[in-house]
């Protein structure tokens, strides 16, 4: 296969990634004080990010149900749709520890990476750490691997 | 230490708008979720021919982020009240979080309410929760700063 049929998902993707960027930042969830100050209910309580939430659900519910009645995406062989049910500590559990660290920070991955780009060092060190707790939750899946295969056998 | 910033409710719906535009291209374009905690963290442990899209999406975020900087600085700003001790732990909660729950806001709050799942549901509402506990903890018991 010749390269040249790979450029459309990669063009795409930097489209869209080019879209959310400028959408969070439109959206003031590169602010971290702002960010801080919806999470902070205590004083001075700003609401304005459940906007965000709000407006991105409401064009992506109506659109994703009609972009899913095609058979197939414009560039690729098949939809990959998460259809995973089952609720279980290691969801609850992640899930608890990033909110913990998206109050701590002011950030989540996406207006982190976005933050990066101005180079300021609270954002860099951000970005920085953020890859290697990723990477630190690879090694423990990966040590753990062998163990839960291991338990499931027996 | 409290604070106050104004309340934007217009335009941050505007900036959610375009964010579930740029789900809805994913999709439509790659048939992808654009959970950006997966996207990125695949770059971690590359597959062959599973890289160039995942790197055109972040490198879409960074030119996004320099350029809304470059004509609107105000847009991108750092929290005043966190230390960069504080910072490195966030970033290591967050990393961790988002891997082990296999989402974060954008998968799981945007692309997954959106779809109605209930993985999602249960993520969204547990970060949610947490976040604000954390926050408002941070403020009742160290008077907000870190």
């Amino acid at each position: 296969m010749s390269t040249n049929a790979n450029w459309k998902p990669v063009a795409s993707a930097l489209a869209a990634g080019l879209l959310f960027g400028v959408g969070l930042t439109i959206s003031g969830m590169t602010r971290a004080d702002k960010v801080i100050n919806f999470l902070d209910l205590k004083d001075a309580w700003d609401p304005s990010l459940a906007f965000v939430m709000g407006g991105a659900i409401v064009v992506h519910l109506i659109l994703f149900r009609l972009i899913l009645r095609r058979e197939s995406p414009l560039f690729g062989a098949s939809f990959g749709i998460p259809t995973r049910t089952d609720i279980d500590m290691r969801l609850v559990g992640g899930s608890a520890l990033f909110g913990i660290g998206w109050a701590i920070g002011g950030f989540c991955p996406g207006p982190g990476l976005v933050s990066a780009a101005s180079l300021a060092p609270q954002a860099l060190v951000f970005v920085a750490s953020l890859t290697a707790g990723m990477l630190a939750f690879q090694i423990v899946e990966r040590g753990l691997a062998p163990k839960a295969k291991l338990a499931e056998e027996t | 230490m409290s604070f106050t910033t104004d309340f934007t409710p217009w335009s941050a719906a505007a900036g959610g708008a375009l964010i579930g535009l740029s789900a809805s291209l994913m999709l439509l374009a790659n048939g992808r979720i654009a959970g950006i905690s997966g996207i990125f963290g695949g770059l971690l442990s590359p597959k062959a021919g599973d890289i160039a899209w995942r790197l055109a999406f972040v490198v879409g975020l960074g030119l996004a982020g320099a350029a809304m900087y470059l004509a609107a600085p105000d847009l991108i700003q750092m929290s005043d009240t966190r230390s960069m001790g504080a910072t490195v732990i966030a970033g290591l909660a967050v990393g961790f979080g988002v891997r082990m729950g296999n989402g974060c806001t954008s998968g799981h709050g945007v692309c997954g309410l959106s779809r109605f799942s209930k993985r999602s549901l249960i993520a969204t509402l547990t970060f949610m929760a947490t976040g604000m506990a954390t926050a408002t903890g941070i403020q009742l018991l160290a008077g907000g700063a870190l």
